[in-house]
């Protein structure tokens, strides 16, 4: 085990000797948090709207002053007919419209109840699920103020009133919830990629004939090549971490030992994968293509961007045997909501055995002699 | 020492070792002389431990290079044909760190690459990758050496490297062996057979002759002629079709001709001239490796 310091510092020498290393080691963490982070954000604002107002009255102006109030509508146009308005969103000049029949105001005060008609630009479903949503809130606090004031002779059903606690991320703030998440990926980026290659190169560039010969045993050298990336991909988290906390000010409940602690844990993984990809691939581009393809996959399937929960089944199944949706998780459980080790335990043993597997593989199939 | 009994080794369907059986004396400059895709590397490789061979056995100072293959490692210097030395690393960072991992540091052995390391001093903080071929080499035998191996493997140290480096090279070699290292050298050019004590010409994966050079260059049998005229591509298919002939291949300037038995040149001056050839120079040849080479394998 005593040559293994002086592979490290071989390795060390040879990351920092390559003049784009250094700063892209320190600077990848700040920028991807800084452009995925606000990029990453899921509120829908400045939706274009396009008011069809077929009534005149002052209920439909109110209604209508609500939406203008609204921050997340502004309001592009207004025309006499439905046709024009669709035409609009057609054009693209609107993004959702609101008609407003002749009568509106007249049948909310004889029969207590009305139509309004919303149509949605769909071609982004994330965007039209949203803006309608937000038309409905409008229209369902248009409702409540409306009968409260008109309404004193129509008999209203029993309402229930359902209020919303958002706990552990009391504003729902976007940041808050995608930045731990974003540092998982830069954590794994650097395992699977960096040290991958790294392995590749030696075939690559021949280097390994030499090591081969030499009296360096295998444990020695694939230590060696990789304890150098686990510990830059802890230094990355940690930049990241700093980062987060300044920039978007996400909160640090739990313990953040915990955290450095999986992150140790989950980096055997990744780096593993980057080891057996090594074994089965001569050249870096290779590698890199199969890196690619697992990444691509674990990063979508991780619960990061979409839910786990609403995925179908199968792929539920599949995201059991992605490492990034249980470091994903833990970030947030531990960061947001302070779990503790106990409460990860689950998460801490998939890990563990997680990395035996892959390692162990990795090193079966990692072979001196050809 | 080294010793090898039988060594098969196939790529798939393709033989690459046809069975051989090599003794190479302890503190002899040993060469391995054949052709691209002879097998050479395939052989060092073998005894290097990188491979293994299908069917045989071989030894290194007595030691199995499959059963005690690590103990072969701590006592071979390995230079493979292609540079493989880190080129991002600095002259001396390359040397520290093979000298670190065979547990032993530059001073210790200094005194075996001194002669090299003398040359590539000056250079000790440029990186392996901005030298230029000869030191690459040197580099490389340096970093072979740093361990104080007993056996030395080289897989065509001199192929693209300058004739001035080439001969420095064996040089080296030869002060090497002075210090009672077994080396064993393969390389494509004829030329360098002669530097060695002894030299195993192989083909398509088989030796054809092992010997001293000298005795291979004496033991040619066959009338041995240069020929040249105006037009040569025309004179080696002449001279294929010409019945006395035994093998005819271009040798420099000149074709070298060599005959089933003894034949006047007057004749084959006649049988040129009345193909149409002109400015026609016949002379006796000196056989060399090449020519043995061509008279082997024609077989």
């Amino acid at each position: 085990m005593k040559t293994v310091p002086y592979i490290v510092q071989k390795e060390f020498r040879q990351i920092f000797r390559h003049r784009v290393m250094l700063p892209l080691i320190f600077l990848m963490p700040v920028i991807q948090l800084l452009v995925l982070a606000f990029a990453a954000d899921y509120e829908v604002d400045n939706v274009k709207l396009h008011i069809v107002d077929l009534d005149h009255s002052q209920a439909s102006r109110q209604l209508v002053g609500q939406f203008e109030a609204s921050e997340h509508f502004i309001l592009t146009g207004a025309s006499a007919s439905g046709k024009i308005a669709s035409n609009e969103i057609q054009q693209g000049e609107a993004d959702l419209y609101l008609e407003i029949p002749p009568d509106f105001q007249r049948q909310l005060l004889r029969d207590g109840r009305s139509q309004l008609q919303v149509a949605v630009d769909a071609i982004n479903g994330v965007k039209a699920g949203l803006s309608s949503a937000y038309a409905n809130a409008i229209i369902r606090d248009f409702n409540a103020a409306f009968r409260q004031n008109y309404g004193g002779g129509i008999a209203q059903p029993a309402a229930l009133q359902i209020e919303t606690a958002n706990w552990f991320n009391p504003e729902q703030n976007y940041q808050t919830f995608m930045v731990p998440g974003i540092l998982v990926i830069l954590v794994t980026l650097v395992g699977m990629f960096l040290a991958g290659m790294n392995i590749v190169k030696e075939k690559e560039i021949g280097t390994i004939e030499q090591i081969n010969v030499s009296p360096i045993r295998k444990h020695e050298f694939i230590i060696g090549k990789l304890l150098p990336f686990w510990i830059i991909a802890l230094v990355e988290l940690a930049i990241g971490l700093v980062v987060g906390k300044l920039v978007f000010h996400i909160p640090f409940v739990g313990s953040l030992w915990l955290i450095f602690g999986f992150a140790g844990l989950y980096l055997l993984v990744v780096l593993g994968f980057g080891l057996l990809i090594s074994t089965v691939t001569e050249t870096q581009q290779q590698a890199m293509f199969i890196a690619w393809f697992f990444l691509i996959i674990f990063i979508l399937m991780s619960g990061l961007f979409t839910p786990i929960e609403s995925m179908p089944p199968w792929a539920q199944d599949i995201t059991r045997f992605n490492p990034v949706a249980y470091f994903v998780d833990v970030m947030r459980l531990v960061l947001l909501k302070g779990s503790d080790v106990w409460d990860i335990r689950q998460h801490i043993a998939v890990m563990g055995g997680y990395a035996l597997a892959v390692n162990g593989l990795a090193v079966l199939n990692y072979r001196k002699v050809g | 020492m080294i010793q090898t009994q039988n060594l098969r080794k196939s790529y798939g369907t393709t033989p690459a070792l046809r069975g051989i059986n090599l003794q190479v004396q302890p503190g002899e400059l040993f060469g391995l002389i054949g052709p691209d895709g002879a097998g050479k590397t395939t052989l060092i490789r073998i005894l290097a431990t990188l491979l293994l061979a299908d069917e045989g056995s071989a030894q290194l100072d007595h030691k199995d290079v499959v059963a005690d293959y690590r103990a072969i490692r701590r006592s071979i210097g390995y230079m493979p044909g292609r540079f493989s030395l880190y080129q991002d690393l600095t002259v001396e960072e390359n040397l520290t760190f093979f000298a670190t991992i065979f547990g032993t540091t530059i001073e210790e052995n200094y005194e075996l690459i001194r002669d090299i390391y003398v040359q590539l001093e000056p250079f000790k903080d440029r990186r392996a990758g901005k030298l230029s071929g000869g030191m690459k080499q040197k580099l490389a035998l340096c970093c072979a050496l740093i361990h104080k191996p007993t056996v030395l493997l080289l897989d065509e140290p001199t192929t693209g490297v300058d004739p001035v480096s080439r001969q420095e090279f064996w040089e080296m070699l030869q002060r090497l062996k002075a210090k009672n290292i077994t080396i064993l050298v393969s390389t494509p050019y004829m030329d360098e057979a002669s530097l060695c004590d002894r030299v195993a010409l192989m083909q398509d994966g088989a030796i054809l002759q092992v010997d001293e050079p000298d005795s291979i260059v004496n033991s040619y049998d066959k009338p041995l002629l240069a020929v040249k005229t105006a037009n040569i591509y025309q004179l080696i298919q002449d001279l294929r079709q010409f019945e006395p002939a035994h093998t005819v291949f271009p040798f420099g300037e000149y074709v070298h001709l060599s005959l089933k038995s003894v034949v006047w040149p007057e004749l084959i001056h006649g049988y040129l001239l009345d193909r149409g050839h002109a400015d026609i120079e016949i002379k006796q040849a000196m056989p060399t490796i090449e020519d043995i080479f061509m008279e082997k394998s024609q077989v």
